[in-house]
Order: C-alpha cells, then structure tokens, then sequence
C-alpha cells in the first residue's frame, strides 16, 4: 500500500475572485466614483446624498456592462438583481450610519459634568447646558427598570416554563397570546395603565405606574427568548433528572434552569434593552418631574427618553441641544446592554 | 439505441424484471463501446485529473485521476464517507457551495477545464446535469413546468416546447404515466415518479454528462429497477456517472466501476477497471473485501 | 373477572394518569398560574379600553369612527364635544402603506443579501447591526428624523413633486413638503427594518436546501435560484413579516409625532405637510385634554389596540404557517 501525504498539493478555490476580476471591480468602482463627482459638479443634484445616488447608479450601470460583457446577455438579470440587492442592503445601513454619527457628533458637544450631579429643579430647559443636568432622569430610568425587571422577569420565565415544561391544554393560546403581546404598541400599553391603575387605585403617576406600563412591553420580551433558551436545553438532561427519581420541580430547579441560566440572563438584558428607551408610555404614567425623587409609589418620575422628548417638543436650541446629549448617553446604555446580551448568549442567539 | 434495447423495440413494455436482466447480460468487458451501427456517442468525455477536495482543513478526498469517456456508465462504490459524493460534485462543480470548500487537480470537459479562471459555472452545470439522492421536484410548478424549468432558468431557446417535453419524459420513462396530467403538481407522484422527473429535468437542457448521486436510494425496489432502466436507454446518448451503495445495481447498469476508500485519511480511488472485472477478479485486495461483503 | 383472555376479546387500554406529588402539583399550579398572566394581562387591555370606548360611542355614536373633526364647543350649558378619528385612521393607514411600499423592498433585499450573498464574518457583524437598530429608542429616530431626515426627505419631495404632481398621489393643494405622510412613512420603514428583515432571513434561510441544490445544477444563477426556488417558497412567510412591520407602524408613537403634522383633516396627497396618526394624536392632546376628551382618547387607543391585534394575529398565523412548512 503506498502511503502518500500529499504535502506539495495546495488547495485552491478556483471560484474565488481571481486578482484579475478584484483589479476590474475596483476600477468599476473607481470609474464609478469619478463619474459620480462629474454628476455633482455639472448637474444640479445636490450634496453628499445625490453624490451617493448617482455613485450607486454609476456602479449598478458599469456593473451590469462588465458581467454581461463576460457572461453573455443570460447574466443580465442575475446582474441587475444583484445589484439591486447590493443597493438595497446598503441604503439600509445608510441610516444607521447616520443616526450613530448625528447623535455622537451632537450629544458629544453638550456632554458635561454636572448633568449627572444635579437635577432640573433649579434650572430651566431653556437654559445653557451648564445649569441643571438629567440626574433625576438618570436614576428615575433606572428606578423604572429595577422595578420592571422585578415583575416581568418571573412572569416571563415562568410564563416560558409553562410553555416548555408545563405544556398543557392552552399552551397553543398561550403562544398565541405572548405573540399578540409583543405587538401590542407602547402607547396603547401607558393608556392602559392609565385608566386602570392610575384612575381606579390609589397609585397616581408615579414610578411604579411607569414600571407596570414598561412591563406590559418588556414580559413578551423576556417569554420569547426564555422560551427560545428552554427549549434549547436538550430533553435527555430533564428526562435524567426524572429517571432518577426527581419530580419535576427538582428537575426544573435544579437541572434545566441552571443550564439555561445564561440564556435567561440574556433574556432578562434583552427585556431590559426593549423598554429603556420607551417614551409613549411614560407620557401617561409618570407625570414628568423636575426633581431628583427617590419615592417608587409617591410623586411624579422622570426618565431619559421622557427627557429627551421634552427637550425635542420644546423646541428651542438649548432643549434639542439637552435632547441630543441625552440621547447619546441613553444610546450608550442601550448599546452596552445589547453588548453585554450578545457575550453572554454567545452564538446560540441571532 | 443500444444493442440489447435495439432487439426489444418496445422497451417501455418490457418487464423491468427482463429489462434488468437482459442489460446485466450485455455488460460485458467485450461488448464495451459497442453500439448499434450509425449511432455514434452524442455524450463529451470528462476526465479528471488528480483531483483533490478540502473541507475547511478536512482533507476529504485526495488525487483522484478518472477518465470518462463518452457513452459510457461508470458507477462509484465505496463505503461511506470515502468521498464518492464529494467528487462527483467537484466535477459540476456544486463542491463551491460549503463556504470552506477548496480543491485542487483538473476537472476536464472535452479537454477544457471547468475550474479555468473566467468560466461561466451555469454553463458547466448546464452541460453536466445532476440527479440527487433525494427526489426534489419544485413543488410550486406543474409536471410540465418542472420539466422545462431549466430551459426558462438558463433562458435557453427552444423551438417546441411540447416536443422537448414530451422527448424528456419518454427518454426518463415518465410519459405514458403523467402525458395526462402534466398540468398537475408534482408534489402528487410517487416518489420513483419524481425520481424520472428530476432526470427528465436534467435531460432538457441536454446536457453531456449526467452525474447521479445515489440515485435510488431514497426509492423502493420496483422504481429502482424503473430507475436503471432509464439509465442504459440513456447511456447511449450520454456519459453517465453514478455513485452507488448498492453493488448489484452497478453491477446492472455500468460500464466501468470505480472502487474509492478512505482509510482514516483522505478518501481515494483504489481502482477501476470494467464493471466485470471488478466483480470479478479485482486487483487490489481491498476491492476484493469490499465488493465479497467483507466491510463496508 | 377471568384470567385468560377470549378470543377475540380485546383489553380496554387503561388510561395512563400520572399522581403527581406534592410539590410537583404547587409546581404546576403556581407556573400554570403565572403562564396565563399574559392572557389576563390582555384580557384587561381589552376590557379596560373597550369600556371607555363604549362609553364615547355611547356620547358620540359611530360618527366617531369616520368622522375627521375634534370640536370642543364652550357654551353656557358646558362644553359640548363633536369628536371623531376618521382623518388619524386614514392617516394612519396611509403612512403604513408609504412604510410598507418603502420599507419591504429594501427589508427582502437585506434578507436576500444577509442569506445568500453576504460572506460569513460580514453576516454575523451586519447582523447584529440590524437587531441593534431595532434597539434604536424611537424617540432617537424621532430626533434623526427631525433634523437630519426631513431636510433631505423635503428636498426629494419636491423633486417628486415637481415632476410626478399630475398623479393625484403626488400632488399637493399647497407648496408645503414638510412634515408629511411621505417623510413620516420613510422614518417608519426604516423603524420596521429590523422586524421585516428578521422575518424574511428566517423564511429565506428554511427554504430546502434540496431544491436550491437542484436549481443550480440546471445551470441557475442566483438570482433564478431566489426567483423559481426562494421566492415561491417564502412568499406566503414575507407577507406574514410585511405585517407584522404593518403592526408596528400602526402604533407607533413619538417618532411619528416629532416628523408629522397632524391635522384633522383626511389627505391623501402624501407629498403635502398635513396628516394623521391615531397615536401620535393621542399624545399631542392628552395634556390640554378634559375628562370627556380623555374618555375619547382611551377609545381611540382601544381602536388602535385592535388594529394591531388583528394584524399582528394574522401576521403571526401566516409566518408560523410557513415555517412550519419548511420542516
């Protein structure tokens, strides 16, 4: 038997892009560009966005040329819908782009020291940034997610248990209506607590009113992914728990939620990532103070995008210019929760 | 035509029983390449030559050297995972689609090769034709339209289409039990049915070569017997190469058999040789424990 | 009872129950328990809203469906009131459909790109971009769209205008582009991207590998591999995702209200700065509103929440059709 390593062969992928076809659509690109900026310059179309339209024309057109030309005229719908696709992916990725530059570019400008020191109770909107600051928003959207997270997270996890482990007879309406839940939109959610809790209860506007509101949002939330987690746990870790002669509780306790715990905490940081910038139903349900207030069931709350959205209704430069440095570090807390929801799911999230 | 379907004008008629074992019967190193006067091989040659194919750092199939020539059936046997699969699909080149997949080696079609910077991949695949291991007829579209789909995706032209339906479907043994319903879904046909469906399929953009991937593995024994006898009425019109598990079924319809193996490394070809004397009187003694039943 | 069984005679199957103990029947109970909050939780929704709803029918009668006026009277006898959400109904709908005819397109071209074009490290990172935007507080989108959107979004619309306007849709009673259903709509699909996206990449991605493989061996390009294989497969699950983006842009609040003029008036000319929107009406009046008003808004909210139950209901219905069909 003639044992061959076969150290000298090379894999290759003959498929790739060869350095040739790279050199042809980078001149595409290139042509495209400079086409583009003639565009600009000769014709009326205005600024960076008719820059980036008649560049993506450009490209598409020359694109189209070159394969047909390789190809045939077979290649030309192929051509034309990659093309299409290629535009359309990046014109999605244009606004992102722009929202994340607008909002560092401005919220960076008003970015000072004594916005997380003080509140607003002794300055106005309207006033330069350097008096008062968004501290009482700060802690008042923290008040609200802390008592959010208290009530949705053992609703949705065992709203998902019952859907994975329980699974009885309304399992299937029960699916039916976390999904129902999670379409319910924001505002109907503030109005709703409302005219239940705030009309009908002792409770007025206040904190806890907010946090029930928010987590009329954020228990789908956490089902949907806890449930998602659950049903990842594989059905030989619970059935050995039961062959041995645990009930189904001990199972449950001490198998199936330790091996999803990651999971739920990223279900919990993805509940928590859905209702922390949520405005429509605090507009209903805190009030909108001015002042630091520690109080979850007394007096009115404020939040971070409750402040944001007073200072854009406002109106004035000063506000918007409040507005947008609330929003940056509103952002920068909703980014690192997604950051952090991402590293503990790890791959087995999308 | 070939010789033993020539004696049997009414071939559709036969017995499959029959047909089985009169094709068995012709296969024979002598009458190899033999064809019924004025009928020449409308099929290309393939050859490959020292092919390699890679996984990612897997290595799956190492210097595999094989030569097709036109009009004939070879079969591919081996155990599993000796990289039987893996190589017809390097030769129409569907091995590109796992992301790390990488090769090495020729793959030659009338003496181009297919992997040369600049080729169009759709018109290789359009010259050599695919039947799977599982039917997979498009269920949205009618008999009809699944026979003629890869004319509408190629956008090739056709002066009759009724004609080359009718061509394909009698040439896959399909046309007397679906010429009255070709309007119907093919979701409905059994899965032989939609088996000779896939390779009327193949068949209308006339391709060269037909590369069959366990063709009958997912069919019962009576269309598996359908099935090959399709395969020698089209082995005079086309090369035909088959991956198989079933040794008796390379044994009914090739002309050559290759024998590949993979011992704890890369899958290679041991040997090939005609389908007789592989059966036979094998060279290497690794075929001789294979095709006896002694592993596998 | 005899041992032995006769011919013939066929056991009952004994029913199988389980006892479960003690602390396994709490378990159940306290989960069973907590597994049908979300069904009350709606259920109050329902019935909470639907009271005051019922109580503004009562005062304003089905007029305050079609009706696109919102009159408080003062008079000597107290205020009197001629209510109606006709116009923010029309207006709603009208904007979801300038989000949809916008938004879904680019969505599937996302989807397509994200499924079968984009190499495997530039997925995984674009990916996450697109559930980040979806992160996105709308009230960011509200302050983008605001001032970075509608300058550029006016600047196309009288481009539009100027050379479309003998299509009614186009046209405009006035030369007034700013804060219009055009530009509400363009925040709005960019705001249900992520949703519609994420629908259509989990369709596009059950799509039989079977079949695809076929496609290509018949000498397919990618595009006629989408087009015969891709598409007829997931149509039915896109429509369901294009829904569920319908659902979202129903309710959708502030965003909406920071780039739309809200008038009570209906206007189908989507270029001209005067439209509508259940929701964002809601909050432009809720702080000057009187205890009647307020029973009106509770009741346009009620319409709202089941607009977008029955929406997202069948949306969810359809996609779960669809992916179930693909196993």
């Amino acid at each position: 038997m003639s044992e061959t390593t076969f150290l000298d062969i090379k894999p290759r992928q003959p498929w790739k892009a060869t350095p040739k076809d790279r050199a042809i659509t980078f001149s595409v690109l290139l042509l495209a560009l400079a086409l583009a900026g003639a565009a600009v310059k000769l014709t009326g179309l205005s600024g960076k966005l008719g820059f980036a339209l008649s560049f993506l024309v450009f490209s598409t057109v020359l694109q189209i040329f070159v394969s047909v030309r390789k190809f045939g005229r077979k290649a030309l719908g192929d051509s034309i819908a990659t093309s299409l696709i290629y535009t359309g992916a990046t014109l999605t990725f244009l606004p992102v782009g722009s929202i994340l530059f607008i909002t560092i570019k401005n919220g960076v400008a008003g970015l000072r020291w004594n916005l997380f020191t003080t509140d607003m109770f002794n300055a106005s909107f309207l006033d330069p940034i350097g008096n008062g600051g968004l501290l009482h928003a700060l802690v008042g959207t923290v008040m609200l997610i802390v008592i959010a997270m208290i009530i949705s997270v053992p609703m949705g996890i065992m709203t998902a248990l019952y859907l994975t482990e329980i699974r009885g007879k309304g399992s299937t309406l029960i699916q039916f209506v976390v999904q129902a839940m999670s379409g319910v939109p924001s505002v109907v959610a503030g109005l709703f607590i409302f005219t239940s809790v705030i009309l009908l209860t002792p409770l007025k506007a206040s904190t806890t009113a907010g946090a029930l509101a928010l987590t009329v949002l954020m228990i789908p939330t956490v089902t949907r992914t806890a449930q998602e987690v659950l049903l990842l746990v594989p059905a030989d870790l619970r059935e050995a728990g039961l062959a041995m002669g645990a009930t189904q509780w001990k199972t449950v306790a001490t198998i199936v939620v330790p091996a999803a715990r990651n999971g739920l905490i990223t279900a919990t940081i993805l509940g928590v990532a859905r209702i922390a910038g949520e405005t429509a139903p605090l507009i209903f349900t805190i009030g909108g103070a001015d002042k630091l207030n520690l109080n979850p069931f007394k007096d009115y709350q404020s939040a971070m995008p409750f402040y944001v959205w007073k200072g854009l209704t406002l109106g004035t430069p000063e506000s918007i210019q409040r507005s947008w440095t609330a929003i940056l570090i509103l952002l920068i807390l909703v980014l690192s929760l997604f950051i952090a929801a991402r590293t503990l799911g790890g791959r087995r999230f999308k | 035509m070939s010789e033993n379907q020539n004696q049997n004008p009414e071939g559709e008629e036969m017995t499959t029983q029959a047909a089985a074992s009169s094709s068995l019967a012709s296969i024979s190193s002598e009458n190899l390449g033999k064809r019924a006067p004025g009928t020449k091989p409308l099929g290309a040659g393939l050859e490959a030559r020292g092919v390699h194919a890679w996984f990612g750092k897997h290595h799956a199939l190492a210097n595999v050297s094989l030569d097709f020539s036109a009009g004939t059936v070879t079969a591919l046997i081996g155990p599993s995972g000796c990289g039987k699969s893996t190589f017809i699909r390097t030769l129409n080149r569907m091995h590109e689609f796992i992301p790390s997949a990488a090769m090495a080696g020729e793959v030659l079609l009338d003496g181009k090769d297919v992997y040369a910077a600049g080729t169009d991949v759709t018109k290789i695949r359009l010259q050599i034709g695919m039947v799977f291991q599982k039917p997979n007829p498009f269920p949205s579209m009618t008999i009809g339209e699944n026979v003629l789909s890869g004319i509408k995706l190629a956008q090739l032209k056709v002066e009759n289409k009724d004609d080359l339906l009718e061509e394909c479907l009698v040439r896959a043994g399909l046309w007397k039990e679906v010429k009255d319903r070709l309007g119907a879904h093919a979701g409905g046909l059994s899965g032989g049915q939609q088996q000779r469906l896939c390779i009327a399929r193949s068949l209308a953009v006339k391709p060269k070569v037909l590369l069959m991937d366990e063709p009958c593995s997912a069919l019962d024994p009576g269309s598996t017997l359908r099935i090959e006898d399709t395969i020698n009425e089209l082995s005079s019109s086309m090369t035909i190469i088959i991956v198989t598990h079933n040794m008796q079924q390379a044994a009914r319809v090739s002309d050559y058999t290759a024998f590949f193996l993979s011992e704890g490394g890369p899958g290679q070809m041991i040997e090939v040789a005609p389908t007789s004397e592989i059966f036979s009187r094998p060279r290497d003694k690794r075929t001789e424990n294979y095709v006896s039943g002694r592993f596998g | 009872m005899s041992t032995t069984l006769e011919a013939g005679q066929i056991p009952a199957p004994r029913e199988l129950t389980t006892k479960h103990r003690r602390s396994d029947t709490i378990f159940r109970g306290v989960v069973t328990g907590f597994g049908m909050t979300a069904l009350l939780i709606l259920t109050l929704i329902g019935l909470f809203l639907s009271f005051r709803g019922i109580q503004t029918l009562h005062t304003q009668g089905f007029g305050f469906l079609t009706r696109s006026n919102w009159d408080v009277v003062q008079g000597d006898s107290g205020a009197t009131y001629n209510l109606g959400v006709g116009a923010m109904l029309f207006g709603t709908v009208l904007i979801s459909i300038v989000a949809l005819v916008i938004g879904v397109p680019l969505s599937v071209a996302l989807a397509l790109f994200l499924t079968f074009y984009a190499p495997a490290r530039v997925k995984t990172f674009l990916v996450s971009v697109v559930d980040l935007m979806a992160a996105f507080p709308s009230v960011l989108f509200g302050l983008w769209g605001f001032f970075v959107l509608m300058p550029l979004a006016t600047y196309w619309a009288k481009i539009i205008f100027k050379y479309l306007n003998w299509i009614p849709l186009f046209d405009a009673p006035q030369y007034f582009f700013e804060r219009s259903p055009f530009i509400a709509g363009l925040v709005l699909a960019i705001m249900i991207i992520p949703i519609v996206t994420s629908v259509a990449r989990e369709v596009f991605a059950q799509t039989p590998l079977d079949r695809i493989q076929a496609a290509y061996a018949l000498g397919a390009t990618k595009w006629g591999v989408i087009k015969t294989v891709v598409f007829p497969f997931g149509s039915s699950g896109l429509i369901g995702g294009a829904m569920l983006g319908l659902g979202r842009a129903f309710g959708e609040t502030v965003a909406v209200y920071s780039v739309l003029n809200i008038v009570f008036k209906v206007n189908f000319h989507v270029l001209y700065g005067s439209g509508g929107n259940v929701a964002s009406m809601i909050i432009q009046k809720w702080g000057e509103s009187t205890a009647d008003e307020t029973t009106a808004l509770l009741a346009a909210g009620f319409i709202l929440f089941l607009l977008t139950l029955l929406v997202n209901l069948g949306a969810n219905f359809i996609v779960r059709n669809t992916l179930k069909s693909g196993k």
